[in-house]
C-alpha cells in the first residue's frame, strides 16, 4: 500500500484566496496536490456546519480562507467568519480534535507564492497530525 | 438529470501533466453523468460547439467543464449552454487548471486531483437549479471623485455624450496638481494654457455639476443605484452671490503659507487657491482667520457688495443617486525626510519637484525666478536627484514613478532657459525615458541644454560656505563627485493619497500594498475595480503623466457611458432568498448583511392564524455574499448559486 496521502479541504472566497490560488497557477508554483477548493463568495458564507460535515467525512483538515482582514469585498464577511471560527476551533478542540485539522487563513489575491506556501505548509502540518479517525462517520 | 462532463487540454497546459482522456472516462461513470468528452480547446469556437452539439444529440440538462479557473470563462461557457437551450446556471467548472494542472507535476497525482476537482463539480451541478437575470434601471448620472485633469477630462467625455458628471472635489477649485505645473514634457506646452481652458469647458457646461470643497462621505448600493453622501464643506462665502472681484482676499489682513505654492508664497485667510481657480469663488480658512479666532475682524464682510461673505455658512451633506462611479483622486508627493544623508529641513536651498514648478512659473511666487529659499539669491550651479523614494525598496517605494526623469529633464531644460549661465547635475539611476519624443527630449536637454548627467547616488549633502555640498558617485566614470550647488532639487515619487484606504473601503474596491487602487486586470481591464460600475483613472491606480492620464480618463468615460445608454441592467441572480414558512423571524441576517439588504417583512401565519414578522431579501441591493446565511439558525435563508444543498452535496462526495 502507498504511503498515507491527506485529504484537505479549502473553502476559499471567491475575490481574494481562490484569485490568490489561481495566481499560484498562473505563476506555476507547485505546491502538493492534497487541497481540494470549494469556492464560496465570502468566507462570511461558511457555516461550521460544513467544516463538520467535512470532518465527519474523513477529510483530514479544513481550510477557510479569505481576503485579508479589512479587505474584504463585502466590507465585513471576514470579520464574521474571524470571529466565527475562533469560537469553532475552541469547540473542535473541546471535543478532542486537534487543533491542527482546521485552520484559517487570509491570502489577497496577489499573493499566490503566500498560497502555494500555506498549502505546503499545512499538508506538512496535517501529516504530522495523522489520518483522522476520531470523528470520523461510522457506518452502519 | 442528465450531466455532460466536458474536460479541455487547454493545449498542453492542461494536457501536460494531467491525463485528460483518463479524467473524461472516469467522469463518464460518475451518477448521472450521460455523457463525457475532451477537447484541446474548449473555449475555442469547435470547442463550445462540441458542447453544444452533445447537449442536442444526448438531451444534457447540467453541464460541467473541466477546465479553467471559472474567473476566466464562466462566462463564456454561460453564453454556451444557453445558446443550446440550457439554463446558463446549471453549469458548473472544474478548475483542473490553475488549480491542478499548474501546479503539479506528478502525472498521476495531478491526474487523480482532476477527478476529484471534476467528481466535485458534477456533484455539486447536480443541485444546481435554473435561474434567471433579474433587471434594474440605471440612474443615467456619473459621479466623479476628483477635480484634477483626469477627473475634469472625464467630465468633458461624459458630457459631450450628453449625459451628466458631478465632479466632486476636495480642493477649493478645480485643476488639481496640473494646474500647479508651469510647462509640461516634451512638448513644452504651458499646463494652464492646455489645463484652464478645459477648467472653463467643464464650468460652463451644461450637463456639469461642481461641487467644489467637498468630500464624499458615504457610498452604497451597486451599479446602476449608487447613493452618494457629499459633504460640502462651509465656504463661508455663498456661491451663488460671489462675483469673483476679490476685495475681499485684498483686504484680509492674514497672510498664511500658501498650499498652491507649495510654501513659496503667501495667501490670504480668505483666499482663490490660484488666479484662475474654477469656481472663482474664495473660501475662507476658518482656523486662521481671524473672525474665526477672535470675533474681531469681519473686513472682508464689510467690503463685499453683493453680500456673499456667510460666517454662519454650515456643512452641508447632500444625498445624491448615481449609474457609475469615476476615481480620480491622483496622487501625493513622497514624503522624503527619511533621507537623512540628504539632510531634507535642515537645508534651505534644498526643494522638491513641485516646488521648482512653482518657482519658474512666471504666475508663481518668484514671478519665474529660480533663486535660493534661503537668501533670494538667483541660482546657477543646480544639482538634481532621481528616484527619491522611487525604486527604493529599503526607504521607500518599490516601483518606478514613472514621471520623474522626465519632469527633472524638463526643469534641468526651463533652468537654462531662464538663466544662461546655470548649470544643471542629474545623478540618476537609469533614464527611463519611455513615450512618445520622451528619448529625444532627454537627450536634447543633454546635447542642447547642457546638462551633465551622472549615473549614480548621491550619499551625502552639507552646507559649507553659503553653498550645498552635494557627495556622489559617478558609477560610469568611478569617480567620486563633490559639486558646490546653490539649489538642490529633489525628485521625489508619487505616492497614494494619504486617506486612499478609506475611500477604497468606502467604495467596496481594493487597493494594493502601496495603496494604490486595484483595477480588475492588470492588461485587460485597466480602468475597471472589480466592484461593477466603479472605475479608475489617472494616478490613484499607478502613477501617470498627464497622456496616459487623459487616456484613462476617457478610457473610464467610455466604460461608465456604456452603462448610461443601456435601459436596464441585468444582475447575477446568485443572491440570498428567504423561504418565509421555515424563518423565525429572529433577524439575525439582518444584522449580520453589510450592506442593509434584508428587511423585515410581516406575512400571515395560516396555522397561528396571526401576523409574524419574517426576512425578507431586498434583491436589487443583495450582492450575494452569503453572510447572512451562515448566521440562520433555521436554514431559512439560502444563496443562490452556493445553496446549502450544494455545498453539502460537494462535501458529502469528498
Amino acid at each position: 500500500m502507498s504511503e498515507w496521502e491527506p485529504k484537505i479541504v479549502g473553502f476559499l472566497c471567491n475575490w481574494c484566496s481562490y484569485a490568490g490560488a489561481d495566481l499560484a497557477g498562473t505563476s506555476r508554483l507547485e505546491y502538493p496536490p492534497n487541497i481540494r477548493i470549494i469556492r464560496l463568495p465570502c468566507s462570511g458564507r461558511v457555516n461550521p456546519l460544513f467544516i463538520l460535515k467535512c470532518l465527519s467525512n474523513g477529510a483530514d483538515g479544513v481550510l477557510i480562507s479569505g481576503c485579508h482582514i479589512g479587505d474584504c469585498h463585502y466590507s465585513e464577511g471576514n470579520f464574521y467568519a474571524r470571529r466565527r471560527f475562533a469560537v469553532l476551533k475552541k469547540l473542535l478542540e473541546y471535543l478532542g480534535i486537534d487543533p491542527r485539522r482546521f485552520q484559517m487563513s487570509w491570502v489577497s489575491a496577489s499573493e499566490g507564492d503566500k498560497w502555494a506556501r500555506l498549502v505546503t505548509e499545512l499538508v506538512e502540518e496535517i501529516k504530522q497530525a495523522g489520518p483522522n479517525k476520531d470523528f470520523v462517520r461510522k457506518n452502519d | 438529470m442528465k450531466i455532460g462532463v466536458f474536460v479541455c487540454h487547454c493545449g498542453t497546459n492542461i494536457a501536460g501533466t494531467v491525463d485528460v482522456e483518463r479524467v473524461s472516462q472516469a467522469a463518464s461513470k460518475f451518477p448521472k453523468v450521460k455523457h463525457s468528452a475532451s477537447y484541446k480547446y474548449m473555449c475555442s469556437n469547435p470547442g463550445q460547439n462540441l458542447v453544444k452539439d452533445a447537449i442536442k444529440k444526448h438531451k444534457l440538462d447540467r453541464i460541467v467543464i473541466a477546465s479553467c479557473s471559472p474567473s476566466l470563462h464562466e462566462k463564456t461557457f454561460r453564453k454556451c449552454v444557453e445558446a443550446a437551450g440550457i439554463n446558463p446556471y446549471l453549469i458548473e467548472m472544474a478548475n483542473i487548471r490553475e488549480h491542478c494542472s499548474w501546479v503539479h507535476k506528478d502525472r498521476e497525482k495531478a491526474t487523480q486531483k482532476a477527478i476529484e476537482l471534476t467528481r466535485l463539480a458534477v456533484s455539486k451541478v447536480s443541485r444546481n437549479k435554473p435561474l434567471e437575470k433579474t433587471y434594474t434601471t440605471i440612474e443615467k448620472k456619473v459621479l466623479i471623485i476628483g477635480g484634477g485633469i483626469s477627473g475634469i477630462q472625464a467630465a468633458i467625455d461624459i458630457a459631450f455624450a450628453n449625459y451628466p458628471a458631478v465632479i466632486v472635489e476636495r480642493e477649493p477649485s478645480i485643476g488639481g496638481r496640473m494646474a500647479r505645473f508651469d510647462k509640461t514634457f516634451p512638448t513644452l506646452d504651458c499646463a494652464a494654457c492646455i489645463l484652464t481652458p478645459k477648467m472653463v469647458t467643464v464650468s460652463q457646461s451644461e450637463h456639469v455639476t461642481m461641487h467644489t470643497y467637498s468630500e464624499i462621505e458615504e457610498v452604497s448600493g451597486f451599479v446602476g443605484n449608487f447613493t452618494v453622501k457629499i459633504r460640502k464643506k462651509a465656504r463661508s462665502v455663498d456661491i451663488n452671490k460671489c462675483t469673483g472681484c476679490g476685495a475681499c482676499y485684498n483686504k484680509c489682513p492674514v497672510k498664511v503659507p500658501s498650499e498652491f505654492d507649495m510654501g513659496l508664497g503667501k495667501r490670504k485667510a480668505i483666499y482663490t487657491p490660484f488666479p484662475q481657480a474654477v469656481p472663482n469663488v474664495p473660501v475662507i480658512d476658518r482656523e486662521n482667520c481671524l473672525y474665526f479666532k477672535t470675533k474681531k475682524c469681519g473686513i472682508c464682510k464689510k467690503i463685499c457688495t453683493v453680500g456673499a461673505i456667510d460666517y454662519d455658512m454650515k456643512d452641508e451633506v447632500i444625498e445624491e443617486k448615481f449609474g457609475a462611479i469615476i476615481v480620480a483622486t491622483g496622487f501625493n508627493q513622497f514624503d522624503h525626510s527619511v533621507y537623512g544623508e540628504y539632510g531634507y529641513g535642515k537645508h534651505k536651498d534644498m526643494i522638491t519637484g513641485l516646488h521648482f514648478e512653482r518657482m519658474v512659473n512666471s504666475s508663481g511666487p518668484t514671478g519665474g525666478k529660480i533663486i535660493r529659499p534661503s537668501d533670494g539669491k538667483e541660482v546657477r550651479d543646480v544639482v538634481f536627484i532621481q528616484c527619491v523614494g522611487s525604486r527604493d525598496e529599503q526607504k521607500g517605494l518599490p516601483y518606478c514613478s514613472r514621471l520623474c526623469c522626465m519632469y527633472t529633464a524638463k526643469h534641468a531644460l526651463l533652468l537654462r532657459e531662464h538663466n544662461k549661465d546655470s548649470q544643471a547635475y542629474v545623478f540618476y539611476i537609469d533614464i527611463r525615458a519611455a513615450g512618445k519624443n520622451y528619448e529625444e527630449f532627454v537627450k536634447k536637454v543633454q546635447d542642447e541644454y547642457g546638462a551633465i548627467y551622472l549615473r549614480g547616488r548621491v550619499s551625502r549633502i552639507f552646507e559649507k560656505g553659503g553653498k550645498l555640498i552635494v557627495r556622489g558617485a559617478d558609477t560610469l566614470s568611478g569617480a567620486q563627485i563633490e559639486i558646490k550647488a546653490d539649489l538642490v532639487v529633489l525628485a521625489t515619487g508619487l505616492v497614494a493619497q494619504k486617506d486612499a484606504p478609506s475611500l477604497a473601503q468606502m467604495l467596496h474596491i481594493p487597493y494594493d500594498k502601496n495603496n494604490l487602487f486595484t483595477e480588475a486586470h492588470p492588461k485587460l481591464a485597466p480602468v475597471e475595480t472589480i466592484t461593477s460600475g466603479i472605475f479608475l483613472t489617472g494616478a490613484c491606480q499607478s502613477p501617470k503623466d498627464i497622456p496616459d492620464t487623459v487616456a484613462t480618463a476617457s478610457a473610464a468615460s467610455v466604460k461608465a457611458l456604456g452603462l448610461m445608454v443601456q435601459d436596464k441592467l441585468a444582475r447575477e441572480p446568485l443572491i440570498a432568498s428567504v423561504n418565509q414558512d421555515l424563518c423565525s423571524g429572529c433577524l439575525a441576517c439582518l444584522k449580520a448583511c453589510p450592506f442593509s439588504a434584508i428587511e423585515e417583512d410581516e406575512i400571515e401565519d395560516r396555522k397561528l392564524r396571526r401576523k409574524r414578522t419574517v426576512a425578507k431579501v431586498r434583491e436589487a441591493v443583495c450582492t450575494g455574499c452569503g453572510n447572512c446565511t451562515a448566521v440562520c439558525r433555521m436554514a431559512a435563508i439560502d444563496l443562490e448559486g452556493f445553496t446549502n444543498t450544494q455545498i453539502m452535496e460537494e462535501v458529502e462526495t469528498l
